[in-house]
Order: C-alpha cells, then structure tokens, then sequence
C-alpha cells in the first residue's frame, strides 16, 4: 500500500542562520528510511508521465520502487544507465518543472520527491559502493569534446561507453564547466563533481585542461589532428551588462565574475587561496534567475550585512527555482520586487556608494509572455550599497564561432543545430548553452547525450 | 605541468622565464598574453608574451616582482613546473601599411614592446625604440632592442645612465625635430601611456597602446577586465589588449586596477610569512 501523506517526507536542512555563514550544503539528504519513506508515495503509474518530463528519460517509477524496497544499489544503475550524473541532477534539476510536475501525485499535494530521491540513491552509492569499470573495447576512432561542462561530459561519457577515444577540451585549469565556476558549493559540492569527472577519466576520457579553442587550437586542426568529430559543448559565457551609467566603477561585478572568483578560485577562503574578492556591507544583485539567488546567498555567506535582489518584474515572474528563492529568503535575502536600477554611483574614489532605481509597475505581456515592466514616474530612489553584481543573463561566447567557418549561428550568436546536435558544418555537432542560451544543466546533459548518438552514427555511416 | 626550461635575472626586481608550452608556443603573436597559476592553489594572472620560439616549443615571459604571485615566480628555478600556462589568448598586434614606427617601453613594458619592435623590424619597417627606466641598474633588454630597432634611446628618470627624463620627453623631441610616425606603440604603466597619448594627440598620430587590466579568465567570461574606449564597454581579454590609446578611458583603467591593493598586501604579507617559514626551518 503506497504512502498516501499528501506531503513529501522533508529533508533535512542546515538552520537558515547557520549556514549563511558558511559553504557547507544547504541540504542535508534524505536518511535510507527518509528515502524509503518517500519512495512508499509513488503510485508507479502505468504510463509513467514523471518520465516524459525527463530531459534524459530516467526510469522514473522504476528506480524508484527499488528504493522502496531497500534496493539502493540497483536504484543507483537504474537511473545510471540514461543519466550518468545523477548526483548532481539530483541536487540541480528543477524537478518542479519537469518530472515532478507531471507526478500523479501533484495533482491533489506534492508530487513524489523525484530529485531528492535520485540525490539519495546517487549519494548512497557514492558511500557505499566501489563502482567498478567495464571499460568498453575501444574501437580506434577518436573524438573531441569541447567544453566540460554538462552538456561536454555527458557526451563524452556516453562516446567513451560506445568505445570511442574521447578527448575532452577544457579552456579552464580545472574539468567541469558551470559546475565548478558557476554553481556554489552549498548547492553542489564540488568534491562530487570532482568523483564524477574521475569516473569519465576511469572510462578513458582524457580531458585537456588550459585549450582554448579557437585561440590555443581551432576545429580544423582538431579534425587535421585526426578526430572524425567534434561536439562544441561550450555553455554561455559571456556576460550581459545593463548599459547604464557608473557600470565601471570599483565594485561592479558580473555574475560570472563574483561567482568565478568565490567557486572556482575558492576566494572565499582568502588569503588560503590567492584569488580574493570583495564583498561590502550592502550588496545589490539585479536579476532574479538562479544566478542571481547563487551571488546572493554567495555574498551573504562572505558576510554582507544587506544583501539585496533587485528585480524589475514582481516575484511571480522570476526565473529562479522556487526552492532556490525560498532558501534565500530564509537566509535573510531582500527582495526588491518590481525595481529597476537605471544609474549606479560612485564615491569620490571611484567606488560604488548606491545604486539609483526606479519601481515598475507591470503592463501588457510582452514576446516572452510575461507582463512587460513600465517605470513609475516619479518613484525613483537610492539603494545604499558598495557592491553591486549584474545577473541579468549570459550568452555563448564567440571564440569558436569567429575561428570556425561554415558554422552557422543565430542572431544572439547561438550555434544552429538540431536536435540531434547536428551543425551546419560536416561532423561538427554542438549542444547545451552554446546552443540554445544559457538553460539548464539537465537540458545540457540531454543535448550532449543526443549528440553522442548521433556523432557515433555519423562516424559509422563515414565507414 | 609547465616546465621552466631558462630563467634570467633581467635586474634585480624583474625575471625572465623560458616556459615549455609547444601548443602556446605554435600560435603565439606579438600583442598577445597568457594566463598563468604558478601552483595549485594560485590565482590566474595575465602576462603577455615577451617571446616565443615555435621549433623550441617555449614562450617566455617577463615580470616584475609586484605581487603575491610574482613574487612566488621569481623564486622558482629552471627546472621547476608551473601548475597552469594558458594561451595565446587577446588579439595579435596588426600592422599593415606602417613604414615608420617609434616603439616606446616604460619599466617593464618594455618586455612587452620587445616582440612589437622585432616583428615590425622584421617588417622592415623603421623603427625607433624609446625605452625608459627610473634609474640605471633596472635597464633591461637594452642589447635586444638595439638589434631590432634603427634608433635606440634609452632614458632614466634620475639621469643615471646619463639621459635624464621620461620616454615622452624624447618622444615629443623626435617628433618636434620633425619624425614623421606613421604609427605610435606604447606600453608600460598605464600613466606613462597616458602621457604618451597626450604627446601624441596634437599631431594625430595613430598610436597603440597594451592594456593589462584585472581578469580571470581571458576568453571573455568575467567581464572583471572592462575597459572604456570610446565611450563604449571593452573587454581587454577578446577586444584587445591592443586599443587605441586616444580613446582609452586611462582614470578608469588606473582606478580599476587598484581595485585590491588590499587584499594584494594582505596575501604578499602571507607569502612573505610562508618564505619566512621555510627559510627559518
């Protein structure tokens, strides 16, 4: 008889007090009979809907029941088998807008706790078990893999699995893209991405660290080189500034930046780490995506007094996770709903000392569908800060795009491909940001994935 | 890993390294720069190539013992590795059509102006070299430009090496005696640059300066290394680091790269502690 509570087992968290001052995860994990508990609500419905909304088609219901009845180890190579990495899927998905939403359960409560159950089947494991490798027999063809992040590593993977030589090239000193620059270590503990990265090196991906491609090397020397093809995995990088007046003042950062510095560079343990980073007392993030709510919580934890989302949309418009605004909020994060910032100050130095914004108030729907902004006239104020960071969006960078001809991209510089990956160009395949814009890392994974398959079926159709 | 194949003491203050770096090495231009970890826990820093040479596989680079990170490099020997070498990144310097060029290093810059002068040298374009130094005993790469240039004026703020002055007093002396340059290349401090820009402007002369700003990455991720040209946002790492120096915003460059001089002293305090620590045990 399954669970019939209308309400996910909750999950044990770090006090919202406690852990604005630290790194460590938020979230603590479900014990095996937390999991256990839970895994009881699911109906293992026949048409299973919680895997249509799997970017990656993971056998939901499935590995699900086995946790149910105590079968981690089995639940882990069950989801394994579609997602090779379900540890940080577990923790970065938005569930709610994929598997979960589409839960039975849902309908008359909360849906099955999805994630949270992969996250424990995958953590379980990770304890427990010594994976072993069953290397594939290689099968002489090389490819290359550009860019280490989601979509790179889980095409990579997957090339490795069919028997290929992957090399993957990474333009970072260190393997694993938005996972280790982007996303904090109190959402993904980096150790994890680091013990994923070594399971595709035991499965023998060999990853290049310090290559820029389109500067250190090109395409067309990757496929002089030998590689039959080539898939650019290489996210949304660039940066968007507002382009308004004091953007350049001391105290201005990208998103990017302010958590490149804290993640990847480890700023937050300065001077242990070389790499420092400032942090104020008032900070104001504008934008209301993850990234936003992740430099946020980031400047908290730095020991910011205030720290501030400046946002010109209300609430319900905000890109962000919810469980991810949540956090936040319990973190002490204010919320400055419908405000945006039109001029940013400077003191006599040059530093920043305010951030000059005017209220919205929300009119028609615009092309993305959400209620365009229009400024109040009259409304305009000073918010008191000495930091400022822009999270207002990125967009791929155009490195590879400008050094390889007869790639095609969109307007906003976006690769075209379809969606099995395939370019315009021969045996060049691409996925993740780089394509469609900066999303998410499940997406990313899925397009890599795609991509695999269709690059192992290009490469046999070449005989 | 990247091993140090030569190092030279250009004074006592700067160093030169010779890196093992075939794949920086194979696509290295004068203008362009690398970014560096000299160890695992290290920061990124940019530095931009003073030489390469394709068959040996090296690049060198040239520092200054400033901070933290090149303080640390300066101790290393040839032999040692460097955790990270990553490159060539920025855009190769362009020179077509030039015929007649001054190529002016300030202090350190020099290591810097030194592969500008030999590619247009190499050119056959005329080149005359300005280099200046704030006194005698830190002159470098004095005999190299010599053997790349047509012209060599060496300068010394406290007249030392019997030439008193800056590198824009020879300069706007050249151009006064009625030197006719088709195109200006100026690299050191960003005020010496600016100075130079000012000499320069009346005349209308084309001139090139190098921007070294704070970054992270160098492939256009962090934006930490925007400049104004113009009036309009640069990124020094995928925009440059060349830029014409009459439309660089010079206040902003010089207030944004003092952005950590806090921090810089509170880590090169901790480095001075842990090369106490090994001297002392």
């Amino acid at each position: 008889m399954a669970n019939m509570s209308s309400k996910k087992v909750p999950i044990p968290e770090q006090d919202p007090q406690v852990r604005s001052r630290n790194f460590s995860e938020v979230s603590l994990g479900y014990t095996e009979e937390m999991a256990v508990e839970e895994a009881q609500r699911c109906l293992n419905c026949k048409h299973k809907p919680c895997m249509s909304g799997c970017p990656v088609n993971v056998r939901i219901p499935e590995f699900i029941t086995l946790i149910a009845a105590g079968e981690f180890e089995k639940a882990y190579e069950t989801i394994y088998e579609t997602n090779s990495l379900p540890a940080i899927c577990g923790r970065v998905c938005p569930q709610e807008t994929q598997c979960e939403q589409k839960c039975v359960r849902g309908i008359k409560g909360e849906p099955v706790a999805i994630g949270r159950l992969e996250r424990f089947a995958a953590d379980w494991y990770m304890k427990n078990i010594q994976r072993t490798v069953v290397k594939t027999p290689r099968n002489g063809k090389r490819v290359a893999v550009i860019g280490s992040g989601p979509a790179g590593l889980t095409c990579a993977g997957d090339l490795a699995k069919m028997g290929y030589d992957v090399t993957v090239f990474e333009a970072f000193h260190k393997a694993g893209g938005v996972l280790v620059y982007g996303i904090p270590e109190f959402r993904l503990p980096k150790d994890l991405v680091k013990k994923e990265i070594e399971a595709l090196k035991n499965l023998g991906v060999e990853i290049r660290t310090n290559m820029v491609i389109g500067k250190t090397l090109t395409i067309d020397e990757l496929f002089e080189e030998g590689y039959e093809a080539v898939f650019i995995g290489s996210g949304a990088g660039l940066p968007t500034f507002l382009g308004i007046p004091g953007e350049n003042l001391n105290g201005v950062y990208s998103a990017n930046e302010f958590l490149t510095r804290i993640n990847l560079m480890k700023a937050y343990t300065f001077p242990q780490s070389d790499t420092p980073v400032k942090c104020g007392r008032n900070v104001a993030v504008v934008g209301g995506g993850n990234v936003a709510m992740d430099a946020a919580r980031s400047a908290k934890r730095l020991g910011a007094e205030n720290v501030y989302i400046v946002y010109r949309r209300s609430e319900k418009e905000m890109p962000a996770r919810v469980e991810e605004i949540h956090h936040a909020k319990e973190e002490g994060i204010i919320f400055k709903f419908l405000t945006n910032p039109f001029r940013i100050l400077g003191d006599d130095k040059g530093w920043v000392c305010g951030m000059e914004c005017v209220n919205m108030d929300l009119g028609e729907p615009d092309a993305s569908g959400r209620r365009r902004p229009v400024p109040i006239e009259g409304s305009e104020h000073v918010i008191d800060v000495d930091i400022a960071i822009i999270a207002i969006g990125t967009s791929p960078n155009p490195l590879i795009r400008s050094t390889t001809s007869g790639l095609d991209t969109n307007k906003w510089g976006c690769i075209v491909a379809d969606e099995n990956g395939s370019t315009s160009r021969e045996g060049v395949f691409a996925g993740g940001d780089a394509v469609t814009g900066a999303a998410t890392v499940i997406l990313a994974m899925g397009a890599g994935k795609n991509a695999a398959k269709a690059m192992d079926e290009y490469i046999k159709s070449k005989g | 890993m990247y091993k140090i194949l030569r190092k030279e003491k250009l004074n006592s203050q700067v160093t030169l390294l010779e890196i093992d770096a075939p794949f920086v090495a194979r696509k290295a231009e004068p203008g362009q720069f690398v970014i560096l970890r000299a160890h695992e826990e290290g920061e990124r820093i940019p530095l931009t190539i003073a030489d390469y040479d394709r068959n040996r596989g090296s690049v060198t680079i040239i520092f200054q013992e400033v901070g933290a990170t090149t303080r640390l490099l300066g101790n290393f020997e040839a032999g040692d590795k460097l955790a990270d070498f990553c490159g060539p990144l920025g855009n190769p310097s362009h020179f077509d059509g030039v015929r007649k060029a001054a190529v002016i290093g300030g202090g350190l810059g020099t290591a810097i102006a030194y592969p500008q002068a030999k590619k247009l040298f190499n050119m056959g374009v005329d080149v005359d070299v300005i280099i200046g130094f704030r006194s005698k005993e830190l002159i470098i790469l004095e005999e190299e430009m010599a053997k790349v240039s047509n012209n060599l004026y060496v300068t010394t703020d406290d007249g030392s090496n019997g030439t008193r002055g800056f590198v824009s007093d020879i300069l706007k002396k050249r151009i006064e005696e009625g030197e006719r340059y088709d195109v200006v290349i100026a690299i050191g401090p960003p005020i010496m640059m600016k100075v130079v820009c000012d000499v320069t402007r009346p005349h209308g002369i084309k001139t090139i300066v190098s921007l070294n700003p704070i970054m992270i990455d160098g492939t256009g991720m962090c934006g930490g290394c925007r400049v104004t040209v113009g009036g309009q946002t640069k990124f020094a790492c995928v925009d440059g680091p060349d830029f014409d120096g009459h439309l660089v915003d010079f206040e902003e460059l010089m207030r944004r790269l003092s952005m950590y001089r806090e921090h810089e002293k509170e880590c090169l305090d901790r480095h001075e502690c842990r090369l106490g620590g090994v001297l002392d045990g």
